[in-house]
């Protein structure tokens, strides 16, 4: 078709955008799958195909970080494939895998943590049924349990003969589509590709924490709180997208940096519109005064999935908020910066104060990973080629000791499930030696004690965010590390130092998935702060496109 | 009449939405101020494209609408799970988690 009405087809560089076409077309896949394959051995399909996915999703990034490629902007401006978006994809390909083996455990849990009630269990009666009548396993009986089994907390759900029910395997298409939807958040060019992305990225969760198999009172009301609040700040992100497109004609990142530059437009939107966009992406990395729905969400969702979106979900949410930073409001920097410096400091004392109160280890992890969201707005604040390494680089170690720390969390057990509170954790060095050391490893990690990659990232962030000009941030910081540092030590203390209760909890010996993932999540924590200069290296010397 | 007056009423649509958010306990409520404050959104973009003269807000109205579909279902599902254990859809009684 010619003439003036002939449509002007954007380019797609399909090399660039591989590692996000194979995670979501596999997440596609795994829908299709999910409605065609018997249920026997759709479990293990899901699960070979998600790993399959995101293997190959990181290595197509590595093959492209190391060809040397060019940075593209492709889909007509969408997304961005540059030095910063290809880390954060590797980072969280790489965060996906223990992440997904977690999920996938069913050695803790007998038939793995998820559950959605009635549904799935008359879904296995009625699979189980239909064997009988071909007489495969021919046992008779009345039906076993009843569907509304799962309405309190404790009860063990079991289907016919005691063997626990099959748990969902919709939850690998669930988790890919999350993680399609973080890469395109990381990358995105333009405000709306970065909202779509939001969305992509939190629905799949939103869901995934409701689906708890035990105390799933709890897990369904932190996912209502959950969708509810990032339903809520999301709002707030779309209405900071008018603004801005009313003030720059165009809600492209280069567009709107443009528009600042020399525009005649008042400022009132322009900040405005930026103030709005950073509460819905402050709120996605929990930070600060917006980090209400963390600790709920962290305690009341399955552990794994609190793994998977502790690590990944801080990923993608600061990968976004370094871009927004650079590449839109780069050249705005000493007019905002100053609100920043008040959310940083406000995010770090929240995180620390209130985590000294905390008796239970996930709400304890959930402060401090709003202490440790302040100290990486340090570094993504800094908008300087040193504060960007570090930021990338103090993901990627925060991200691996979490998800492993979280693992082992999810070891600890009582005749209920997991048994979270801090007094379930005493003498837990004497019963589990182990599994107790590699909990003290990770909390001294994130503490920041040197020889960790806690310490590394840290030390990073801080002297980027010094020779910035932050240094009443950086003394802040130093005093609440010092103060999250006794909440560490005080598990460390109380699982060393004090005798274990009678009827204390059982360590579970995990399955080779829990297994790998924690040993994966410790050896990275340790690699990284005795040997961190390869990782910086690649981090160093990365710069956004536009 | 100036396109002014509909940025006026979408931000007055968007702050009776957020209050809503605030003070309503019934979930599906909340959750209708939260539809209503994206609906003023797509009323700001439809009169910045107005006043810019371009077509750009009125594609991304169908985009907001497009995800706002896909959070309903996602949300009312949500919702309708806790109904189902609690038989109750306010917020108030999810009391189980915290400080």
């Amino acid at each position: 078709m010619t003439g003036p009405l002939a449509p002007a087809f954007p380019t797609v560089d399909y090399g660039a955008l591989a590692p996000v076409l194979i995670v979501l077309g596999a997440a596609c896949l795994a829908v299709l799958l999910e409605a065609l394959l018997p249920m026997r051995v759709r479990g293990r399909v899901q699960l070979s195909l998600t790993l399959v996915a995101v293997v190959a999703a990181l290595l197509a990034v590595i093959v492209r970080a190391t060809s040397g490629a060019p940075a593209v902007s492709t889909l007509a401006g969408a997304i961005a494939v540059d030095g910063p978006a290809l880390f954060l994809w590797g980072t969280l390909l790489a965060l996906a895998v223990p992440s997904v083996l977690l999920l996938a455990d069913r050695s803790v849990e007998p038939g793995g943590a998820f559950l959605a009630d009635p549904v799935a269990l008359g879904e296995a009666e009625a699979e189980q049924r239909a064997r009988e009548k071909a007489g495969v396993g021919a046992r008779s009986g009345s039906s076993g349990s009843s569907g509304r089994a799962g309405g309190s907390s404790g009860g063990r759900l079991t289907g016919r003969g005691g063997q626990p029910v099959e748990g969902h395997t919709e939850i690998y298409a669930l988790v890919l589509f999350a993680l399609g939807g973080m890469l395109v958040f990381c990358a995105s060019d333009d405000l709306l590709t970065m909202f779509v992305a939001l969305e992509v990225l939190s629905l799949p969760l939103y869901l995934l924490c409701g689906l708890a198999r035990r105390r799933r009172l709890m897990s369904q009301e932190s996912a209502v709180k959950y969708f509810l609040l990032g339903a809520f700040s999301s709002a707030f992100f779309l209405y900071g997208l008018a603004l801005l497109y009313g003030y720059a004609d165009s809600v492209k990142l280069t567009d709107i940096s443009l528009a600042a530059a020399g525009s005649l437009r008042p400022d009132s939107l322009l900040f405005g519109g930026l103030a709005l966009l950073v509460v819905g992406l402050m709120f996605k990395a929990s930070v600060g005064p917006f980090h209400t729905w963390t600790p709920d969400v962290y305690q009341g969702a399955p552990t794994s999935v609190t793994a998977f979106m502790a690590a990944c979900t801080k990923v993608a949410a600061f990968g976004a908020i370094l871009r927004v930073f650079t590449v839109a409001f780069g050249s705005t920097v000493w007019e905002w910066r100053g609100v920043l410096w008040v959310v940083a400091i406000v995010s770090m004392v929240i995180g620390a104060v209130l985590g000294l109160t905390q008796t239970d280890v996930k709400r304890m992890i959930a402060y401090s990973s709003v202490a440790h969201a302040g100290f990486l707005l340090l570094g993504a604040m800094a908008i300087t080629p040193a504060g960007l390494s570090a930021t990338l680089f103090y993901l990627l170690a925060y991200g691996f000791t979490t998800v492993a720390l979280f693992g082992l969390v999810s070891l600890v057990r009582g005749p209920d499930g997991e048994a979270t509170h801090l007094s379930a954790w005493a003498g837990l060095g004497k019963r589990s030696p182990v599994v107790a050391a590699a909990v003290t490893f990770l909390m001294l990690a994130l503490a920041g004690i040197p020889l960790t990659s806690g310490f590394t990232a840290k030390f990073a962030v801080f002297s980027a965010a010094l020779a910035d000009g932050m240094t009443p941030l950086v003394i802040v910081a130093l005093v609440v590390s010092a103060v999250a540092a006794f909440f560490y030590l005080r598990l460390i203390v109380l699982m060393y130092f004090s005798e274990p209760a009678a009827d204390g909890p059982t360590v579970s010996v995990p399955g080779p998935f829990t297994t790998v993932a924690i040993t994966l999540g410790v050896v990275v924590t340790l690699l990284l702060g005795v040997v961190p200069t390869a990782v910086l290296g690649w981090a160093d010397g990365l710069s956004f496109l536009g | 009449m100036s396109p002014t007056v509909y940025l006026l009423l979408s931000a007055l649509l968007f702050a009776i939405g957020a209050v809503g958010v605030l003070v309503r306990r019934n979930a599906i409520v909340v959750f209708m101020c939260i539809e209503l404050m994206l609906n003023a959104v797509n009323l700001t973009l439809v009169t910045f494209s107005r006043i810019n003269g371009s077509l750009g807000g009125q594609i991304m109205a169908f985009f907001v609408m497009v995800v706002a579909a896909a959070e309903v279902v996602v949300g009312l599902s949500i919702i309708m799970a806790i109904f189902r254990t609690r038989r109750t859809t306010s917020v108030d009684d999810a009391n189980l988690l915290k400080y």
